[in-house]
């Protein structure tokens, strides 16, 4: 039989390696994969995973795609350090892109240079009190916030695709279902670097993404606030007998990460988009899990993480075109590249030891019991 | 018209009811299985292909739920046997699926399939109106004789009542000698097979074709309906005949002209079911029979 031992220390290295290695597993696997299926791998994994990247634009392209999955992925790190399963992070991310969008429409003619923070702020009320929901079903009712945080995604799905369709449609959409487009005063403009001008869709999203990790970042390492959440993940019970509240906690980081999806959608429709319609989002709010545990629940890996997964949604875009497959296949390296993830998270927790039938550790230098 | 409207109500819940039969016996074991909707899909396109191929819907069938059970065999090797959380995997068996399935199905596109035959049970099916009832194919009927057997297995048998001890405390099983890992193994792959038959339905009787993504969000459903029917494979049945109803009453309403924005109708099962969540944790868990140990990690102790 193998037993799971608890490890008592993990090396650094280990931490560091696991995600590499997961990496470069997922690459094989979903390489076998496409072997099995009757497609060349190689060939496979240069699209998905190099031809992206052929183009200086693309650079810009694979910022922009990494932008909602930082944001988002940042605020879920949190939650999940306070063993919090917030998994309704599409649905706060339509909440958040609805509430700042009905902002936006209500001022079709401004000009107001306040509009975009107006909205900033918008979607993430919206998001959070999308994440309040499950928030305060918890703490009053002790309701498991993995459903309906995952039930409410779908509610939002199905808002957006009413509000578009019927009450915000644009009257001169010719039937189709969006809402009229945003004033120039409420669209994020594209981003010129020095020297090099724009580069493909970059947009000022991408730094303030780039801030808020940081930010997230000493927030969990340095502050109170970050100790308190980190704390009640690891020993809840210790938490308790230092005076902390979980349900500020529970509510907190519920809170935290609705609003910073709400953010993400209101930046991606904001830059991308510029108006409403039923897609919005290709599942940023699931993938961004995928980036918060390869980034091992720290936000500034977090960006990098970010960084790797967009470059296979980005692949999944090229391979659409070039090897006439759907965009959702990039969900087999996704999906690999999270079961390996999560193996990595245990085989670093414990250690497998072989134990034979009279219960003795077959390993030697182990204490028998 | 009123018994082709009951049906096509019949029709679009036997899906739900296969792979909402499967997880439940899943979750009265204490596992919870995001992945139905990517276990359905991959049932689908391999029904859809083994159908295609050999041209016999029945192949479809059984390469269906034989597909369903080797995508719940990635989630049992690494739920049980590495550990690892369940609904971070259960998610990531669901995006896993998702992109094989539209892999494998890439070329099936714009083919077409013919579906299984409808039996019409001799005198019933004459029946005026509730005749539809038995004019149904074998997979619906033999999704009820599935729910029976589950019903009666859970309820009636030992290895049931050992199955749902192992869901209540896994220690308190552990402790007692039972095999908690083989059995919970066991379950999710009766999980997989029933959501692979679910998925299996959908191009055999539903839509002769593949599309990517064809089961449209009806693994999610399963799994709301599962806490809907707070556990039980009756309930489960009467629930998903409504979720069904839902489903088609949207299509009457536009018909008719209703002013009731048809995505309301379609947000009642997720509404309802966050209703029966909230209902039951503010009863106390055990009241409605829900796995006290669902989702949580085994760790075998010596």
């Amino acid at each position: 039989m193998i037993f799971l031992q608890p490890r008592t220390s993990v090396p650094l290295y280990v931490t560091l390696l696991v995600p590499v290695i997961s990496v470069l597993a997922t690459l094989i696997a979903g390489g076998l994969i496409f072997a099995v299926l009757g497609y060349a791998p190689l060939p496979a994994l240069y699209e998905f995973f190099i031809a992206p990247l052929s183009r200086p634009d693309q650079f810009g392209n694979l910022l922009v795609k990494a932008c909602p999955l930082i944001i988002i992925g940042t605020g879920l790190v949190f939650c999940y350090r306070a063993n919090i399963w917030n998994i309704g992070a599409e649905g706060q991310l339509i909440a958040g892109a609805v509430g700042a969008g009905g902002l936006a429409l209500s001022f079709p003619d401004t000009t107001s240079v306040f509009l975009l923070p107006g909205m900033a702020v918008c979607a993430i009320l919206s998001g959070a009190l999308w994440a309040a929901i499950p928030a305060l079903c918890k703490v009053w009712f002790r309701t498991n916030e993995i459903l309906v945080s995952l039930m409410l995604t779908y509610v939002a799905a199905l808002l957006i695709d009413w509000i578009v369709r019927g009450p915000w449609r644009d009257p001169m959409s010719f039937g189709f279902p969006l809402t009229p487009y945003y004033p120039d005063a409420g669209l994020i403009s594209a981003l010129h670097l020095p020297f090099i001008g724009r580069l493909g869709q970059l947009h000022w999203g991408v730094p303030v993404a780039l801030l808020i990790a940081v930010a997230g970042y000493f927030f969990l390492s340095r502050m109170l606030g970050g100790f308190q959440v980190k704390l009640m993940g690891d020993a809840p019970r210790a938490g308790t007998f230092a005076g902390f509240s979980p349900n500020r906690v529970t509510i907190g980081v519920l809170l935290a990460s609705g609003g910073l999806a709400g953010l993400a959608g209101m930046i991606e429709v904001s830059a991308n988009i510029g108006q409403l319609q039923p897609n919005i989002s290709f599942g940023y709010g699931f993938t961004a899990i995928i980036v918060a545990f390869l980034a091992r629940l720290n936000p500034l890996a977090v960006i990098v993480a970010g960084l790797v997964v967009a470059l296979a949604e980005l692949g999944g875009d090229t391979a659409q075109i070039s090897m006439a497959i759907p965009k959702v296949v990039t969900g087999i390296f996704k999906g690999i590249l999270l079961f390996f993830l999560l193996a990595g998270e245990t085989l670093t927790r414990f250690q497998p030891v072989w134990v034979d039938q009279t219960g003795k550790f077959s390993k030697k230098g182990q204490k028998t019991i | 018209m009123i018994d082709e409207l009951l049906l096509t109500v019949l029709l679009t819940s036997v899906p739900l009811i296969l792979a909402a039969t499967g997880e439940l016996v899943a979750e009265k074991s204490g596992v919870l299985n995001l992945g139905v909707e990517g276990m359905m899909l991959m049932g689908a396109v391999a029904a859809f292909g083994a159908a295609l191929v050999s041209g016999s819907p029945y192949l479809g069938i059984i390469s269906g739920g034989l597909a369903g059970i080797a995508t719940a065999a990635v989630f049992a090797l690494f739920t049980l046997g590495l550990a690892t959380n369940q609904v971070a995997t259960g998610l990531a068996l669901t995006i896993f699926g998702t992109g094989l399935s539209g892999l494998i199905g890439a070329p099936l596109v714009g083919q077409a399939i013919e579906g299984l035959p409808e039996f019409h049970i001799a005198v019933l099916a004459q029946i005026p109106v509730l005749g539809a009832a038995f004019k149904l194919d074998i997979m619906a009927y033999g999704c009820i004789l599935m729910v029976s057997l589950t019903a009666w297995f859970l309820a009636s048998t030992r290895a049931g009542l050992i199955l749902r001890s192992v869901g209540v405390n896994h220690d308190s099983a552990h402790a007692l000698g039972y095999p908690v890992l083989v059995i919970r193994s066991l379950a999710v792959l009766f999980g997989g097979f029933m959501a692979g038959l679910g998925g299996a339905y959908l191009p055999l009787v539903l839509t002769p074709h593949w599309a990517e993504g064809m089961t449209a969000g009806r693994g999610w459903i399963a799994l709301a309906l599962v806490v809907f029917a707070s556990w039980r494979p009756w309930r489960l049945v009467a629930g998903a005949i409504l979720f069904g109803g839902v489903t088609i009453m949207q299509l009457a309403g536009q018909a008719k002209g209703w002013t009731i924005p048809p995505q309301f109708l379609s947000m009642l099962p997720y509404l309802a079911t966050i209703f029966v969540l909230v209902f039951i944790s503010s009863r106390g868990r055990n009241y409605f029979g829900a796995p006290a140990h669902l989702g949580r990690v085994f760790h075998p102790t010596r």
